[in-house]
C-alpha cells in the first residue's frame, strides 16, 4: 500500500513535469491547435521527441521493443539487456572472487593489510569514466573485445565493497571462538572454512547487493565511451545522438528493472543461505 | 594410590607489558594436579586464575618457569589435543546445530566414529533429542552443557573449565554443579575449574587453590576430603562450612583493601 502511494505520487509528478518541460518546445504546435488546457496536455504528452516523455510513452516504447521484436534483433531491448547483463554477471563473478581473495589475504597478513589497503581505497577515487576508455582500448589492442573488457570495468567497481565487507566479516569472530579453534590445534584453512567464512556471510551478502548493482553500472559505463554496437549503454548513446528521448528513457527503465531484479535475486539467495545457517527469522 | 601428575607448574611467572608499565599476572606459581583430581582455582578478579588456566592450555605463554601437561610442554599438549576447554561463555557457532557444534572438534581432528561420539557425549550432558536445534533455540544453561559436551567429545583426560557457570542463575548453577560432579565421577577425568564462588569451589573440588591479585599468586591450597558421592545437602554440614570458612579467610588475607 505505501509503495503504491509513492508510485502514484511519482507518476503524477512525472506527468506534471512533462507538461511544463514539453510546452516550451511545443508552444507553436499548441498555438496552431488552438491552445487551451486539453490541447496543451494532449500535445505535450504525445510529442515524438519530447524533453521528458510521458510515462505511457515510455511504457509503449518498452512494450514495442520487448514484445513486438524478435529478441535476437538489434531493435529489441531484450537483446541489449542480454548483452549488458552477460558482461555484468561475468564482471560480478570476477569482482566477487577478487574481492574475497583480497580480503582473505588482508586478514591473514598485517603486511598486506598495510600495503594493499591504501591502494584499494585509492582505486575507487579514480573516476571510472576516465579509466573505462583506456581499459577498453588497451584490452582491445591485445585482441580482447566483446563482453570481457566491459566486465573488467564491472569487476573494477564491484570488488571494492566485497573486499571491505569481507575484511570486516572475516575478522568478526570473537576471541573466544578463535581460542576454541586454537585448543583444537586447527590449521589456518580449517579456521577459515569452519569459522571465518560462515561468520562473514551476513557481511558478504550486504556487500554483494551493492556490488551487483554497481557491476551493472560498470557494464553500462563500459559501453558508453567506445561506441559499442550493443547493450543498454549503446542504446542510450544512440538515443541521445538522434534525439530519441523515449528510447533513452526506455533503456533507463530497463536498466533499473534489471538492477532491481539482480539485487532481489541476491536477496533471495541470502534468504536460502540464512535458512540453512539457522538464522533466526 | 600414587597418582601421576597431570599438570605440574614450577616457579611459573607471567608478566604483561602494558602502556602503564608491567602487570604481574602470575608470580612464582607452584602447582601439581594429580590424575583424577578436581582442582578449583578461586580468587577475586585480577588474581590470574583465568591466566593460569590459559597458560596450561597454551593460550598464553609463561614469561618464566615451566609447566608440563601430561609430561609435555603446553604447546605439545595442545597439539596432541590433550585437554578439553570450556570457556566462560558457551562460544557455540550460531550457524551450526547442536550436533554440528559438538562434532566440530571431531571434524577438525578427522575422527572416524564422530557420529557415535557426538551422541554419547550429548547423552552425558542430558541433551539427547536436541541434536537438530540451533543454539539460539536453547536456554543459557543448555548452551553451556552443549559446550561441555563439545569439550568432552575430544575425549581428553583433562578438562579445563573457565568459570563455565558464571553467567547462569543460581538455581541452574546448582543443578549443573550436581551434574558436573556426576559426570566427573562417571568419566574419571581430571578437572581444573576456575570460579569465584566459594560454595561452588567447595562443593565440586578435591582441592581448592586460593589465589590473590597484584601480583597473581597462590596463597593457600586446601584438601577438601569430602566424600566423592556428595549431594547439594552437603553444603549444610559442618565439614563443608569449615572449608568454606578457610577459603574465605584466605581470600580476605590475600586481598589488599588499599585500592
Amino acid at each position: 500500500m505505501p509503495v503504491t502511494v509513492v508510485c502514484l505520487a511519482i507518476l503524477v509528478a512525472w506527468y506534471i513535469a512533462a507538461v511544463f518541460m514539453n510546452t516550451v518546445v511545443a508552444e507553436a504546435k499548441i498555438e496552431a491547435a488552438g491552445g487551451g488546457l486539453v490541447n496543451t496536455l494532449d500535445i505535450s504528452w504525445s510529442l515524438e521527441r519530447p524533453v521528458i516523455p510521458a510515462p505511457h510513452q515510455v511504457v509503449v516504447e518498452v512494450w514495442k521493443t520487448v514484445f513486438t521484436v524478435a529478441p535476437w534483433k538489434v531493435k529489441s531491448l531484450v537483446f541489449h539487456v542480454w548483452v549488458t547483463l552477460s558482461s555484468t554477471l561475468l564482471g560480478f563473478a570476477l569482482g566477487t572472487l577478487l574481492g574475497i581473495g583480497l580480503a582473505v589475504a588482508i586478514v591473514h597478513s598485517k603486511l598486506l593489510n598495510k600495503s594493499l589497503m591504501p591502494w584499494i581505497i585509492a582505486s575507487q577515487t579514480i573516476p571510472i569514466l576516465a579509466i573505462a576508455p583506456m581499459v577498453i582500448v588497451v584490452l582491445g589492442s591485445v585482441g580482447l573485445t566483446g563482453i570481457f573488457p566491459k566486465s573488467i570495468i564491472s569487476m573494477y567497481l564491484c570488488f571494492f565493497p566485497v573486499t571491505i565487507g569481507m575484511v570486516k566479516g572475516l575478522t568478526s569472530p570473537d576471541p573466544m571462538q578463535l581460542d576454541l579453534m586454537r585448543t583444537y590445534n586447527a590449521s589456518g584453512p580449517q579456521v577459515l572454512w569452519k569459522l571465518r567464512f560462515p561468520a562473514a556471510m551476513p557481511f558478504l551478502f550486504t556487500s554483494l547487493k551493492i556490488a551487483i548493482a554497481i557491476a551493472l553500472t560498470g557494464a553500462i559505463v563500459g559501453e558508453l565511451p567506445t561506441g559499442a554496437q550493443a547493450g543498454i549503454g549503446s542504446r542510450m548513446l544512440a538515443g541521445s545522438y538522434y534525439g530519441q528521448t523515449i528510447q533513452i528513457w526506455a533503456a533507463l527503465v530497463a536498466a533499473s528493472a534489471v538492477a532491481a531484479s539482480l539485487v532481489y535475486g541476491v536477496g533471495g539467495i541470502e534468504r536460502v543461505v540464512n535458512a540453512r545457517m539457522g538464522v533466526r527469522a | 594410590m600414587t597418582a601421576q601428575a597431570v599438570i605440574s607448574a614450577s616457579d611459573l611467572s607471567l608478566t604483561f607489558t602494558t602502556a602503564d608499565g608491567p602487570v604481574f599476572a602470575l608470580q612464582d606459581i607452584n602447582l601439581t594436579v594429580k590424575d583424577g583430581d578436581f582442582v578449583s582455582l578461586i580468587g577475586p578478579s585480577g588474581c590470574g586464575k583465568t591466566t593460569l588456566l590459559r597458560v596450561i592450555a597454551d593460550l598464553e605463554r609463561a614469561s618464566a618457569g615451566t609447566v608440563s601437561v601430561n609430561g609435555m610442554a603446553p604447546e605439545q599438549a595442545r597439539k596432541a589435543r590433550a585437554y578439553g576447554y570450556v570457556f566462560q561463555a558457551p562460544a557455540l557457532y550460531p550457524w551450526r546445530t547442536v550436533e554440528q557444534n559438538v562434532g566440530l572438534p571431531l571434524e577438525i581432528m578427522g575422527t572416524a566414529d564422530a557420529a557415535a561420539r557426538v551422541k554419547r557425549n550429548l547423552d552425558l550432558v542430558n541433551l539427547g533429542g536436541f541434536e537438530k536445534k540451533f543454539p539460539w533455540q536453547l536456554s543459557g544453561g543448555m548452551q553451556q552443557r552443549v559446550s561441555i559436551a563439545r569439550a568432552l567429545a575430544v575425549e581428553p583426560k583433562l578438562l579445563l573449565m573457565d568459570e563455565p557457570f558464571g553467567a547462569l542463575d543460581e538455581i541452574v548453577r546448582d543443578k549443573l554443579n550436581q551434574q558436573l560432579l556426576e559426570l566427573w565421577a562417571a568419566t574419571k577425568k581430571t578437572v581444573v575449574f576456575v570460579t569465584h564462588s566459594i560454595p561452588e569451589a567447595v562443593f565440586l573440588s578435591t582441592r581448592i587453590v586460593v589465589m590473590s591479585p597484584r601480583p597473581g599468586r597462590i596463597i593457600d591450597v586446601i584438601e577438601t576430603n569430602l566424600p566423592r558421592d556428595r549431594t547439594l545437602d552437603i553444603r549444610e554440614t559442618g565439614a563443608f562450612l569449615k572449608i568454606a570458612q578457610r577459603v574465605r579467610e584466605g581470600l580476605k588475607a590475600g586481598h589488599s583493601y588499599e585500592d
